[in-house]
Parts: C-alpha cells; sequence; structure tokens
C-alpha cells in the first residue's frame, strides 16, 4: 500500500507537469495578450509592463521561471487583477464555488443512487420510465437552458427563490438543482445498469433464499456490489464540481473560482490560467487516488499494488 | 397451525402442481401435474435433463420462483404450511431458518464484499435472538462441524479467498445455520471437481445423519443419487414421468426415458469398444409442449397413442409409479380392440 501510494505520488508529479508545460505552450501560442485593449496604449508602456511582468523574456527562459517559482508554491502576480496574487484569487474564490458544488455532489448523490435501486427493482413499470425520461432530460438539457427556465418561473414569475447572489440559504437551492441535474441523473443511470447487473448475480438469491427482507438484501447485499461504477464517476465530477461551473456562476452572478477560469483565457491572464490550470489538476489527481484508496474499501478483492 | 396439519405424517407434500412462466412470446409450461411427499428426514433425488423442472419443483417450495413464473394450480404443503396462500413476509420467516438451499456455483453464491463470518452470521441473527457474539460463537461451531479448519481465520477471510470447494462447505453451513428440517442441494457438486465432490457429498450425508434434516437432492448425475438417495424422482418436461425407490429406478426401471438414462452412465466393466448409449434428439419445446407423451418424439418404442395422449399413472408397488403407455399395453390393446369391435 505504501510503496504503490508513493509510484502514485511520483506519477502525479509527472501528469501535473505535463498539464502545466502543455497549458504554457498552448497559452503562448494563442495570439493577443493581456495588455491589449480597446484604448491603443503607447508602445513604450507596453514594453514597460512587459518589462515588469517578465514578459519580454524568450519563451524558455519563462517557461524554466515559472516552474522554477511554481515548486516553491509562487504561482505569480495575475496580471489582470492588479495587486493580487493567484494564490490569493483562488483561495477567495474556490470556497465560494466549493460550497455550492458541495452542496449540488450531496443532493445528486443522496438523489442519484437511491432513484437507481429503484428504478432498478421497478424496470419496466411506470415508476421506471418517468425516471428514465427526467434522467435522459437532466442529462440532454444544457445547464444554461435549466439556469434560465429556474429563473424564469421560480425567480421571475412567481417569485419565490432569489435570483442573484448566494447570501441566504434561499440563493442557494436554484444553483445547486442546476449543478446537480447533470450528476444526478448520470448517477442515477450508472446505479440502475449496475444494480441490474448485480440482481441477476447468484448471491442475491441466496440472500433472499436466506429469508432477508428486500430492503435488506438490496441495500447491503446489492447495492456495495454496485455503487463501483458511480465511485469512479464521483472522482472527476467531484473535482470538477467543487472548482464551480463558468455557467451557472455567470447566470447566478456567483463570486466563484468558475468564472475567474473563463476571465482568466480571455484576458489572457497567463498566470491566472496556469494557476487555475494547476488547481484543477492537482484536484483531479487526488480524486482519482482517492477514488483508487476507496475502491479498496469498497471492494475486497481489490488490492492495490 | 390446524389440527389437521400437525398429524400431517409428510414433511413435504406437493400435489398436482402447475407453475408456468408467462414469457413474452407465451406462456411456458415449466410443472404439469407435479405429485410427490417426503417425510422427516428422507433423501429424495430429482434427476433429469436441463429445462426439465428439477430446480423449479424445489424453489416453489421456497417461494422463489423467478419472474415471471407462477404457481397456477395444486397445492404445496411445507411441515404444516400451506405455502399456496404464504406471503412474501412468511415466507421469509421460514427461508434459512425451516428450509434451505445449497446453489450449484459456490464461486458466485456468496456475496464478494462480505466476509464469510458476516454471511454466516448475517442468518443466525436473523432467525433466532442470538446476540452478535453468540452468533459468531456459533459460526465457529458451523464451520467447524462443515470440516473446515481454523475456524476462527475463516470467519474473517472473504470469499475469493476461499477454494471453491471451501466456499461450498461455507454455503453448507449457512444453510444448515438454522438446523433445517429440508435441504435443497441444488446440483451442488456441479461446478467442483471430482475429488471435492465426493468430500461434499460425503459431508452432506455425514450432517443428514447428525442433524436429521431431508434433503432434496437435485442433479443430473445418476450416480450421485444412486449412493445418496432412498427415493428418486426421475423428471421429464415438467412432469415426474417416473418415481420409485432407488432400487426400483436402477434395477426395473419402467418409463423408456429413465431406462436410457440408465444406458447412457458411463460403466467400468465395459467391454473395449462398446459405446455409450445416448438419448437421441433434443427435449421439447415448453412453449408448445405435445399433446401426448413429450417422450414420444425421441422414444425407440413410440406407438401411435403415444403421440396422442397423455398416458395415465401406472402403479408398480405403494411408492413406485410411471406415466408410460408401454405399461398400459395391455389394458390398451384390449381396449383398442373393443373399439375396433364396435366400429365395425
Amino acid at each position: 500500500m505504501a510503496k504503490y501510494l508513493l509510484k502514485r505520488v511520483l506519477l502525479a508529479i509527472v501528469t501535473i507537469w505535463a498539464v502545466a508545460t502543455i497549458t504554457f505552450c498552448l497559452m503562448n501560442m494563442v495570439p493577443g495578450g493581456p495588455f491589449l485593449s480597446e484604448k491603443a496604449i503607447s508602445p513604450a508602456a507596453t514594453a514597460a509592463l512587459e518589462a515588469k511582468y517578465g514578459l519580454d523574456k524568450p519563451f524558455g527562459e519563462r517557461y524554466v521561471t515559472y516552474l522554477k517559482d511554481a515548486c516553491h508554491g509562487d504561482f505569480g502576480l495575475s496580471l489582470k487583477q492588479r495587486g493580487r496574487t493567484v494564490m490569493s484569487i483562488i483561495s477567495a474564490k474556490f470556497p465560494v464555488s466549493a460550497r455550492v458544488g458541495g452542496i449540488a455532489v450531496i443532493v445528486s448523490l443522496l438523489l442519484g443512487v437511491p432513484l437507481g435501486v429503484l428504478t432498478a427493482f421497478k424496470r419496466g413499470t411506470a415508476i421506471d420510465s418517468t425516471f428514465s425520461v427526467i434522467a435522459t432530460l437532466g442529462i440532454a438539457v444544457p445547464s444554461f437552458v435549466i439556469c434560465t427556465v429556474l429563473m424564469y418561473f421560480f425567480g421571475v414569475k412567481l417569485g419565490w427563490l432569489p435570483t442573484l447572489g448566494l447570501t441566504s440559504a434561499k440563493h442557494y437551492i436554484m444553483p445547486v438543482f442546476a449543478l446537480a441535474a447533470y450528476p444526478t441523473s448520470y448517477i442515477m443511470r450508472l446505479m440502475r445498469s449496475s444494480m441490474l447487473d448485480v440482481l441477476g448475480q447468484d448471491y442475491m438469491r441466496t440472500a433472499r433464499a436466506k429469508g432477508l427482507s428486500q430492503k435488506v438484501s438490496l441495500f447491503k447485499h446489492a447495492l456495495r456490489n454496485a455503487i463501483l461504477p458511480v465511485i469512479t464517476y464521483l472522482g472527476p465530477m467531484i473535482a470538477y464540481t467543487l472548482v464551480g461551473s463558468f455557467i451557472v456562476e455567470k447566470i447566478f452572478t456567483i463570486p466563484g473560482l468558475g468564472g475567474e477560469f473563463i476571465k482568466a483565457i480571455n484576458g489572457r491572464d497567463y498566470t491566472m490560467i496556469m494557476g487555475t490550470t494547476i488547481f484543477l489538476a492537482v484536484f483531479m489527481v487526488i480524486m482519482l487516488l482517492v477514488v483508487d484508496i476507496v475502491y479498496t474499501i469498497v471492494d475486497p478483492r481489490i488490492k492495490l499494488k | 397451525m390446524s389440527q389437521e396439519k400437525t398429524e400431517n405424517k409428510y414433511l413435504v407434500k406437493i400435489e398436482h402442481e402447475r407453475l408456468s412462466f408467462f414469457t413474452p412470446v407465451g406462456e411456458v409450461k415449466a410443472l404439469n401435474d407435479v405429485s410427490f411427499t417426503m417425510k422427516d428426514g428422507e433423501v429424495l433425488g430429482i434427476v433429469g435433463e436441463s429445462g426439465s423442472g428439477k430446480s423449479v419443483t424445489a424453489y416453489s417450495l421456497m417461494g422463489l420462483t423467478a419472474y415471471p413464473g407462477k404457481l397456477i394450480g395444486g397445492s404445496l404443503d411445507f411441515n404444516g404450511h400451506h405455502i399456496n396462500d404464504m406471503t412474501e413476509a412468511e415466507f421469509r420467516q421460514i427461508r434459512g431458518n425451516e428450509i434451505s438451499i445449497i446453489f450449484q456455483d459456490p464461486m458466485t453464491s456468496l456475496n464478494p464484499v462480505y466476509t464469510v463470518g458476516n454471511q454466516i452470521e448475517e442468518v443466525i441473527r436473523l432467525h433466532t435472538d442470538k446476540n452478535k457474539a453468540e452468533a459468531r460463537e456459533r459460526a465457529k461451531e458451523l464451520l467447524t462441524l462443515v470440516g473446515i479448519n481454523e475456524p476462527e481465520k475463516r470467519l474473517k477471510q472473504y470469499p475469493h479467498e476461499l477454494s471453491g470447494g471451501m466456499r461450498q462447505r461455507v454455503m453448507i453451513a449457512i444453510a444448515l445455520a438454522c438446523e433445517p428440517k429440508l435441504l435443497i442441494a441444488d446440483e451442488p457438486t456441479t461446478a467442483l471437481d471430482v475429488t471435492i465432490q465426493a468430500q461434499i457429498l460425503e459431508l452432506m450425508m455425514e450432517l443428514r445423519d447428525k442433524l436429521g434434516m431431508a434433503i432434496i437432492m437435485i442433479t443430473h448425475d445418476l450416480g450421485i443419487v444412486a449412493s445418496m438417495c432412498e427415493k428418486i424422482a426421475v423428471m421429464y418436461a415438467g412432469r415426474i414421468v417416473e418415481y420409485g425407490t432407488t432400487d426400483d429406478i436402477f434395477y426395473n426401471p419402467k418409463h423408456e426415458y429413465t431406462k436410457g438414462l440408465i444406458k447412457s452412465i458411463p460403466r467400468l466393466d465395459a467391454k473395449d469398444h462398446e459405446r455409450l448409449v445416448p438419448i437421441e434428439g433434443t427435449p421439447v419445446d415448453m412453449l408448445n409442449p405435445p399433446a401426448g407423451c413429450p417422450f414420444a418424439p425421441r422414444c425407440d418404442n413410440c406407438m401411435k397413442i403415444c403421440l396422442r395422449e397423455m398416458p395415465p399413472v401406472t402403479y408398480f408397488s405403494d411408492v413406485h409409479y410411471t406415466q408410460c403407455w408401454l405399461n398400459q399395453k395391455a389394458e390398451f390393446e384390449a381396449a383398442a380392440a373393443g373399439k375396433e369391435g364396435a366400429d365395425e
């Protein structure tokens, strides 16, 4: 186990390095720059700015400098948000996204797993087909449509829920719903299909032959076997959901990290692009490792070597 | 429990059981008029080819008929319970408790994500008032009983850490945990290799002598029934075509199908170039069973009437009976002669 973890950490470092390198190269290949704007700036001012942020140096040197600093935990200053470091922006915005995203993850698990079990158990009935239609909608309808429809009905027509910001518990309802719609539907479908597979297994017949109730055989014997695909999906899903969705955050004006990704790319805020990308990559790598460890807990047949 | 039922001398009494699977393509008549009885501690072998209804018969006693199967006729009694009227909740009371089952494939019949101990203790705690520690103690006792050494260690192991024979012993331990009155063994040794097969069968007989439960042995291995069973039911196309003591079936088979089965057993004393005699043809289509005897199309001695009408039951003794026109030949010929006479 310790050996495995060490191997995984080393691999993670290589992965993150690769992500950083590719992003750095791509970013520099895109035309434009952080200091272009509609209002013409004098060439002298541009040159001064570039010199200040080290953008006048050749590509290779900038790359090496960036990596060196990043290894020391220094991700530099944002090029667009004057005076703020990349780390300070991420640490200010990430908790906001993580809170909304975290609730969405919990909601999608609490809804998706039981509904998946239910639809598998009631396969072929009206309940099954109803939820299957809902799940297909949840997967197929893009989040901006869900956001706008929610906003129109609950925010504008009915006036039940606030449409902007995150100042009270009520403010969370619509963004969480919009964020959770896709993962809930996806988990439901994953759960349903793997549950159907498990329900046909011999050990489920054994459970019935023991005289166990339906509830115990479903939730003790079937669930633990059927949940593995959901765990696989959960790793990347948590990483993506917690760092925030640009669309949902934009529509509900949530000051989260999701918006920062897009803002950074549009503004060619090089240090911010690198910072957010590396942050997501690290998060993802950690989640994938967690998934592997959770696997061994859920299914004793899986051994990490 | 009514007075009448407590006085019932049979542990199992099945009369004219009919069971069908209502599939999208039509009604599959899995059981057609199956009747038999069993006393306490009796060992009954049910033999027949795949799809003949062996397992379905046994499963219906536990209320484990798979969807879309449905009991459509007859009466089933087990240990004072009238199976026909039982609800799922009532079935749960007797499953694993008064009636247990061992399945064919021990590799897949245990849940891979729980320890052996957990799976044995589960059934003990479900049907008795034993607490956790007592259940563990009982589980240990059971593992010793089924001949597993180091029970303490085994209880903490997962099924994948045990061999096939060991797992089947664990399945037997689970089945016997609550000292059932009836144990159904559904081809318990098919998935095991031959030496382990013998050990498992020996163990089952040993346990029967110790605990005194009745056993229904479902198999297509005639060798197993010959050594273990007191009575044998030969099934074909959802019917018991011949029923009798082991001696009746092996030394005095009356149905052509039984004769065919016995002929197809490999013999140690066979001559050099002697070949096994297979039963030609394929099993009947249960969706559209023939009007007459279902075995008629494969029968070497098939007569005209066999294709038209189901033969009645012919008794040779109190227990030994068969359903075959050949055994009615004398009466049949007389009747046919009479009919022809009347026609003229």
